[in-house]
């Protein structure tokens, strides 16, 4: 099959970024990446600077891949992350259109590539459980219903990729901070903090210059996991009620 | 160089509680002072970082990717073993040692695997505490499954997603260190090589990947926790930027490299299907609880259907080769992976191969929906053999769909068949390695100061690792081992002031490195780096892969050398060193592995028996089983690299005094 690509280039952050056309000769058993991988190849062949994109396992796990593709973060498969998109969901002669994920908190690196570390610091704000090495009791001592596990783990697959960002006309980070909220704080173990947890993760995503969630659901559409928006409601209670009689804001 | 393993005296069961007891301590005040740098964050560095930093030393932690949270550990699948005998089958500490040492065929340290097996339980708790979602029973309890080569079920998981979780939860404990300030935070950071002052481990000259800027760290030692190096194949289940940089950077300033030779291919994965391929992808191992692996049995059925004349459900059941039933009766489809995946590669080398290039094999799953269906018909109250057949395949492939319904799906996303339909077609495929940089009981590297944890070391798993027993491993490495056997190191170190990264050794070590990059951005030859690599890779694959010989191996040597002088004179890395250069680091890695590849090919050839995943042709029994050969290999091989060829193996033998070493048989 022949493609015609338009990709965005643009060499560091503070540089104009623009659209480069390029045709490609690929086949429907490549992966969507193999298919980079070919344009590249060609490019390096012709002694020019390849398509700085990122990725790593090539399996939908590691939340590095990240293209918006035809306006659409991770391209037009459902539950599907751009290295697990095959060619084959593409016609001979169709024109793909390939972007970076456009929001302020994740500046472009190059071309391709963003900076993602916000969500980093919004981890480190609160999306853990304070118990040292060697301070565990039996793995046993608190049985977890099935079902509560299970919800958790639900939130816990969040990839940290930042679709859910990308999707979002707001920018908004409440899908990626409420699945990791909602994780932790459903379980037995993560309740002492739920409150302090909820409180400073909300408050580092906002000092991040993430935007506000309007309710459009893009994000629940567009994650690659599927995360449900169910835990941004889940959060939300857990915040105001955080709030309630709290002199200071956080 | 006499290799001391450092392994304590006493009793077997006693001998790691008897030693942390006894271990010199650091105070705490005394910790404050002294720095350490971790090298990665996959399971082993991420645990070793937060314990460490919990404990109160000064941590500065480093990784290539652009979070720590994207280390290749998380793409485990299938879960990780705790001798915690929760189901109360019998399991226990010694039970999980036995198997583990069994299993990697009589070629591991008996004092280390039994540490192992002793912290598995603490790892279960720690993750749980942590806050990772295990799969847990109705009553709340943690579930368990069973994995190949052992008779209980020991094998905690996540679904489909063990490594992922187990991951976070390391990774979030890393992340409350570095909100607490102990420990430093460096993303795309690629340590390029060790510094040595005195002969002691003491920094990394590191670059920052989005400048392109050299930068020299300075620590009291240096912890490298950087992976497995599966890569060296090209082609290989591991993420595309998994490497051996930091180990044989290390091997080039005087550590060792164990067991090179060592390779875990693992039977089922999806087959190649075209030369663009990038990457290979694993179908778990429980997947042969219920297909059934089998060829046609004449060659023509087998060569039509390559040619697409044919399809698997023209071969009527008769002219069917379930050839792992037909050899191996006692295990059947469930042999262990070396045996199964060296099965498989006799039927393709034979010509019975399924696929248009001759390497794959069926993995079928109608027997087990016929089988499911008719037993979910009786428990409905329908007679099976009055119920139509469609009903029957409809109602045992949601049986199985409960069972393997993700796994069936990726297979259907990547290949474009639907397997309920269809057989899936596999093929064995590069997994794991067993051998890293040789350490001694401390995990502690023959430099001193320089220590090694996870797949990067060699410790555990000999000559073939076990299902399930990497996350163990890389977690008991990081949480429960290394934070206290650096004390051994670090006690004597409480009067050292911080190093200057200013020093002369500092300044060396970085022109050495920037003379590195320099000569591969000025070599503007004509072939890309992906080019090399992929035909490393094929050299590696074919003579140093699934099954070696003599003559093989001693082309595959003179093969490598051409290849990197070729690399050396021909490759062209685009753009500069002093920025955001992809193509760069990948040139940097692949240099690297072509060194790496040919010592493995030596190992191999030193190595004149067959154990775990080392097949040598010439050593095995009449019916093409493997011939170990305890009276003269029963050693660690540690190399040294010389830039002139002559490359210095150096041995560790292995001391068995708790378990009799015994031939594997799966008949
Ligand atoms: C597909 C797949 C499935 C698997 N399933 C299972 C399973 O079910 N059960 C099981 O027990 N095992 C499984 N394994 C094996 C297991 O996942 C790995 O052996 C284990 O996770 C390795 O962990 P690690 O911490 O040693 O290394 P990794 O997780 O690979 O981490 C390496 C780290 O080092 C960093 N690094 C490397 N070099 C440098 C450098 N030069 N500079 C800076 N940073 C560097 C990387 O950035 C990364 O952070 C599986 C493996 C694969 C490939
Ligand atoms: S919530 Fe979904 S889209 Fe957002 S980071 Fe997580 S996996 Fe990606
Ligand atoms: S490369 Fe890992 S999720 Fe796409």
């Amino acid at each position: 099959m022949k493609l015609k690509l338009k990709v965005w280039r643009q060499k560091s952050a503070n540089d104009k970024g623009y659209f480069e056309e390029h045709m490609v000769t690929a086949n429907e058993h490549m992966s969507f990446l193999e298919m980079i991988d070919v344009l590249n190849e060609e490019l390096i062949s012709q002694k020019k600077d390849p398509v700085a994109f990122e990725h790593d396992c090539r399996e939908g796990i590691c939340g590095t891949c990240n293209m918006v593709i035809n306006g659409r973060p991770h391209g037009p498969s459902k539950g599907t992350t751009v290295c697990q998109l095959h060619m084959r969901v593409f016609n001979d002669g169709d024109t793909i259109v390939i972007e970076p994920w456009r929001a302020k908190s994740f500046p472009i690196i190059k071309d391709l590539v963003v900076d993602r570390s916000a969500f980093d610091r919004i981890i480190q704000a609160g999306g853990y459980i304070s118990v040292n090495t060697g301070q565990a009791p039996d793995g046993n001592a608190i049985p977890i219903e099935q079902a509560v596990a299970a919800d958790a783990f639900d939130s816990a697959a969040c990839i940290g990729c930042g679709a859910c960002v990308a999707a979002c006309p707001n920018a908004s980070a409440m899908l990626f901070t409420s699945a990791k909220v909602n994780h932790l704080n459903s379980l037995p173990q993560g309740k002492t903090e739920a409150t302090i947890r909820v409180q400073k993760m909300v408050a580092q995503m906002d000092l991040e210059g993430f935007g506000n969630c309007s309710n459009t659901g893009a994000c629940e559409v567009e994650c690659p996991k599927e995360i449900s928006i169910a835990n941004i409601a889940a959060m939300n209670r857990d915040y105001f009620s955080s709030m309630v009689g709290s002199e200071e804001s956080v | 160089m006499v290799l001391e393993n450092k392994v304590p005296q006493g009793k077997l069961a006693d001998k790691w509680t008897s030693y942390k007891s006894s271990m010199p301590l650091v105070a705490p005040n005394n910790k404050r002072r002294l720095e350490v740098i971790v090298v990665g964050t996959g399971l082993a560095g991420a645990a070793a970082a937060a314990s460490l930093g919990e404990l109160g030393y000064q941590v500065k932690c480093f990784t290539f990717h652009d979070s720590p949270r994207r280390a290749h550990s998380i793409a485990a699948q299938g879960g990780i073993n705790a001798a915690k005998n929760y189901q109360n089958d019998g399991d226990s500490v010694h039970r999980l040692f036995y198997d583990t040492i069994k299993g990697g065929d009589y070629r591991s340290r008996e004092a280390n695997v039994h540490r192992l097996a002793e912290v598995s339980r603490d790892i279960i708790d720690q993750c749980v505490a942590q806050g990772v979602p295990f799969a847990r029973e109705y009553g709340g309890l943690l579930a368990n499954r069973s994995f190949g080569g052992v008779q209980v079920s020991r094998t905690f998981y996540a679904k489909g997603q063990t490594g992922q979780q187990l991951l976070i939860g390391a990774y979030s404990a890393l992340s409350r260190q570095i909100s607490l300030g102990t420990v430093k935070m460096y993303n795309r950071h690629e340590m390029l090589d060790v510094v040595k002052i005195d002969g002691k481990a003491r920094g990394i000259i590191a670059r920052n990947l989005l400048t392109g800027e050299l930068e020299r760290h300075a620590a009291h030692c240096v912890v490298l926790c950087t992976g497995g190096y599966g890569n060296v194949y090209y082609l290989s289940t591991n993420a595309m930027t998994c490497n051996v940089s930091a180990g044989w950077r290390a091997v080039r300033r005087g550590a060792l490299m164990a067991n090179p030779c060592y390779t875990q291919i693992h039977p089922t994965c999806i087959p190649v299907s075209g030369e663009y391929q990038s990457k290979l992808t694993l179908m778990s191992e429980s997947l042969r609880n219920d297909g059934r692996v089998w060829v046609p049995k004449n060659l023509d059925d087998a060569k039509a259907i390559r040619e697409g004349s044919k399809t698997a459900l023209d071969i009527p059941e008769e002219d069917r080769d379930y050839y792992l039933e037909r050899r191996y009766p006692a295990f059947g489809n469930l042999v262990p992976r070396d045996v199964a995946s060296r099965a498989a590669k006799v039927a393709c080398d034979d010509g019975f191969g399924v696929n248009p290039t001759g390497l794959a094999v069926y993995l079928d799953f109608a027997a087990a929906i016929e089988r499911y269906g008719r037993s979910a018909a009786n428990t409905k109250g329908m007679d099976p053999d009055k119920t139509s057949k469609e009903t029957i395949i409809q109602m045992g492939e949601a049986v199985v769909e409960n069972k393997y319904g993700n796994l069936f799906q990726m297979y259907e996303k990547i290949t474009g068949e639907n397997p309920y339909k269809m057989p899936m077609k596999i093929f064995p495929a590069v997994h794991y390695t067993m051998g890293g940089l040789w350490v001694d009981y401390n995990l502690e590297t023959n430099v001193p100061g320089l220590f090694c944890c996870g797949e990067a070391n060699f410790s555990d798993h000999g000559a073939n690792r076990l299902g399930a027993s990497a996350l163990m491993q890389g977690l008991a490495d990081g949480y429960f081992v290394l934070p206290y056997t650096v004390g051994t190191f670090l006690a004597d170190e409480i009067r050292t002031p911080a190093f200057n990264p200013n020093a002369p050794e500092f300044k060396e070590v970085e022109n050495d490195v920037s003379n590195r990059l320099n000569t591969l951005m000025n070599i503007k030859g004509n072939q890309s780096v992906e080019s090399f690599h992929r035909r490393l890779g094929k050299i590696v694959w074919e003579n140093c892969g699934m099954s070696r010989n003599e003559e093989g191996l001693k082309k595959g040597i003179e093969t490598i050398k051409a290849l990197r002088e070729e690399f050396y004179k021909d490759v062209f890395v685009p753009g500069s060193a002093d920025e955001f250069n992809p193509e760069l680091e990948k040139a940097a890695r692949v240099a690297d592995f072509m060194e790496l590849g040919e010592i493995m090919m030596h190992d191999a050839l030193d190595r004149k028996e067959s154990c775990g995943g080392h097949f040598r042709e010439e050593y095995a029994t009449e019916e093409g089983e493997a011939k170990r050969d305890d009276g003269n290999y029963t050693y660690v091989s540690a190399w040294s690299w010389s830039d002139d060829g002559n490359h210095q193996l150096h041995k560790e033998e292995l001391q068995f005094d708790n378990v009799e070493l015994k031939t594997r048989s799966y008949k």
